[in-house]
């Protein structure tokens, strides 16, 4: 039963969005079932929306599996969206400075480079908390912003497309190397191999966290990080690590968001989601759908990446804001999190006629108690 | 260079600082109270989008600043209540619940404007004091005061409402039960809980008023403005907790924070307009104020201590 209800949060959630959004959608004068349609249409109508939708979850499932990481080493990491401006610079720099280097290494090495520029910023906070007990949610927050200021001073100067440089000087670079962008897996499609690299990365992370030692000691300082230094783990060193792993994987979907885009461009619009698409903040919200376990974040963010995909479609069909499903998102966190304690109702609920009955055992033993001490008993008085 | 450091030009900078610095104190004074109560509501700039737009929508449907105003003032409340349920009743994570406010304010907001009006169109901006209706006469004389006029009374009423609210905060979280009851909760709710406080009531009315002022700030925001475009805000919710921090959850210290906010954003400005740094430059110099953010929380961090049961829910034994 524990275990039905365990499967029940994300899907309850899902409904509970899916009725809200029917909601919207009605508010704004349309029919909620040809609102669904279009979305489910946009998302998976031909071959080649699939694909656009695979690729949409890549960055959400990179950056969710990093997140995971993070979490379950109880550090709260906002910032994705700076960590994956952070991959994607460094990755164009190197784009740029070796655009010749055959494709075969150019490849993985823009890949390095994104996980290492992410990871950088991700070890950054990590360290700062560790070391200088400074609260991760600000600083990778503020790390965002300069972040995407950074990006935005290059992009206008130093970085700028010659062409642009005299022209309309819009913030972008000049188109990147061939031998960089990532291969197309099917012909006429736009799928891949960032979709694949990031369905394998989710279960390198799934593997190294639980079946590896140093998983262990990354759960361990989460679960409890008075009991892990008595162990003789470290836990700065440990929360540096998580964050630089969970920087380094937004990262690389800042590398896919470059290197696996049609234009094969960096291009920054002023704000950090003009370029990231929130993919940041979404895959908090996948990693969250999915439990915090690296495989079950999969599934959830090709979920989420189909919802903006058809959102997309929900603007083309029905001129209804692709804006709804970021609106969605957030309310899906909202009930994913709000569920634990309505579970735990839920499952006093179901267990109630068990619970009475040890209630009622509990006060026969204690039949020479004070009034006050059998009233404390009463699960009617006890907060549940 | 030398045409900044001019008596006329530095006031004009002051004064505009003034008037940035406001939606940072509003919202920050909001989140102070929150933090005091033991709550961490990092949606702030989800509030803050929801308000802005319903304040910016109220203008151009009825043309009342002051209906504006009061919509983006309930659209906090209500923002108040659905957080207060989530993270008070609930027990949700704080941290996380504040991105799904975000996430909502940002989508929320977006999709009514694009359904309600389309292109940005420009409303008229909130006006200075000189310019209110009945009482404008009175201190049309007091603006006229060569540079004194321009620093203190050239600005809009929120302008003197957010100032005014740092002594009343101060006061309320002082000197009155209810301050002493939010500090209670958010330090020891067990032995608050003990002397019969309620920590449940106490934390759910802070979060309200912590919201409400994150509305007000919202509303300030695109009424100074006169516009409303699609993340309006630009994280300045995020800097507004990030302020709480940063002033050691005290109201004169967190205006302290949101003044050198104001200052820094204003400078760069005029420095812009002046030609004084070039646009590209612009950019490193909007990063300054979240380094100095980082660089005072290193600075803070095991100086100060916070409310001890900051993001912890209250579970009574």
């Amino acid at each position: 039963m524990k275990r039905l209800l365990g499967a029940s949060v994300p899907l309850g959630a899902a409904l509970l969005a899916f009725v809200l959004g029917s909601i919207m959608i009605l508010a704004l004068g349309e029919n909620p079932i040809s609102g669904a349609s279009a979305i489910f249409e946009g998302a998976f109508g031909t071959g080649d929306r699939f694909a656009v939708t695979a690729v949409r979850a890549t960055p959400l499932l990179l950056v969710g599996i990093g997140i995971t990481i993070a979490f379950r080493a109880s550090v709260i990491n906002i910032g994705g969206e700076g960590q994956i401006i952070a991959g994607a610079l460094l990755s164009t720099i190197v784009a740029l400075l070796v655009p010749d280097t055959p494709r075969i290494i150019l490849i993985p090495l823009v890949m390095v480079a994104g996980m290492i520029g992410g990871g950088i910023w991700g070890a950054i906070p990590g360290a700062l908390k560790a070391y200088a007990s400074v609260n991760e949610i600000l600083s990778t927050v503020m790390l965002n912003i300069v972040a995407v200021q950074l990006m935005n001073f290059l992009l206008r100067g130093p970085m700028i497309d010659p062409i642009e440089k005299n022209g309309s000087r819009i913030p972008q670079t000049e188109r990147l190397s061939d031998n960089a962008a990532m291969p197309t897996l099917v012909d006429g499609t736009r799928l891949h191999l960032g979709v694949v690299i990031a369905a394998l990365a989710a279960v390198a992370v799934y593997i190294i966290l639980w079946r590896t030692p140093l998983g262990f000691r990354l759960r361990a300082v989460g679960h409890n990080p008075d009991a892990a230094r008595a162990a003789g783990i470290s836990v700065e060193r440990n929360i540096t690590l998580a964050m630089a792993m969970s920087g380094a994987l937004s990262g690389l979907a800042g590398v896919m968001l470059v290197f696996g885009s049609e234009s094969l461009r960096l291009v920054t619009d002023g704000g950090a989601a003009g370029f990231t698409g929130s993919a940041g903040f979404n895959g908090i919200v996948a990693a969250l759908f999915g439990g915090l376990h690296p495989l079950w974040t999969i599934p959830s963010s090709f979920l989420f990446g189909a919802l903006l995909t058809g959102a997309t479609q929900l603007q083309r069909a029905l001129q209804i804001p692709a804006a709804l499903a970021v609106a969605l998102n957030g309310l899906i966190v909202l009930f994913v999190v709000s569920s634990d304690r309505l579970r735990g109702w839920l499952d006093g609920r179901l267990n109630q006629g068990a619970f009475d009955n040890e209630t009622a055992e509990l006060r026969e033993s204690r039949n020479n108690s004070t009034d006050q001490q059998s009233e404390a008993a009463d699960p009617h008085n006890a907060t549940p | 260079m030398s045409e900044f450091f001019t008596l006329s030009v530095l006031i004009a900078t002051f004064a505009s600082a003034v008037r940035l610095a406001v939606p940072y104190l509003l919202a920050a004074l909001g989140e102070t109270i929150g933090q005091r109560s033991g709550v961490l509501n990092l949606g702030v700039d989800g509030v803050m989008l929801l308000s802005a737009f319903g304040a910016y929508y109220t203008v151009i449907e009825t043309g009342s600043h002051l209906l504006g105003v009061g919509v983006g003032l309930l659209i906090g409340l209500f923002m108040g209540v659905v957080y207060a349920v989530v993270t008070v009743h609930l027990h949700a994570k704080q941290g996380i619940s504040g991105i799904g406010i975000f996430l909502f304010g940002l989508g929320f907001s977006d999709l009514l404007s694009q359904e309600l009006v389309g292109a940005i169109q420009p409303i008229k901006k909130l006006p200075s004091l000189a310019k209110l209706p009945f009482v404008g006469g009175i201190f049309e004389p007091l603006e006229d005061i060569k540079y004194i006029g321009e620093l203190l009374f050239s600005h809009n009423l929120m302008t003197y409402v957010a100032f005014a609210l740092v002594p009343i905060v101060t006061w309320m979280m002082n000197r009155t039960t209810f301050g002493l009851n939010i500090k209670a909760v958010g330090e020891n709710p067990q032995a608050a809980d003990s002397l019969g406080v309620s920590v449940e009531r106490t934390r759910f009315f802070a979060i309200l008023i912590g919201n409400t002022l994150a509305g007000l700030a919202g509303a300030t925001l695109s009424l100074q403005l006169g516009v409303f475009q699609q993340n309006l805000t630009n994280g300045l919710g995020f800097i507004a907790v990030a302020l709480v921090y940063f002033g050691a959850w005290r109201a004169k210290w967190v205006m302290a924070g949101a003044m050198l906010y104001g200052l820094v954003t204003a400078t760069r400005l005029q420095w812009q307009a002046r030609d004084i740094i070039p646009n590209s430059a612009s950019d490193l110099a909007a990063m300054t104020p979240a380094l100095i953010t980082i660089l005072a929380l290193v600075l803070l961090a095991k100086r100060v201590r916070g409310p001890a049961a900051l993001t912890k829910p209250f579970t009574r034994h």
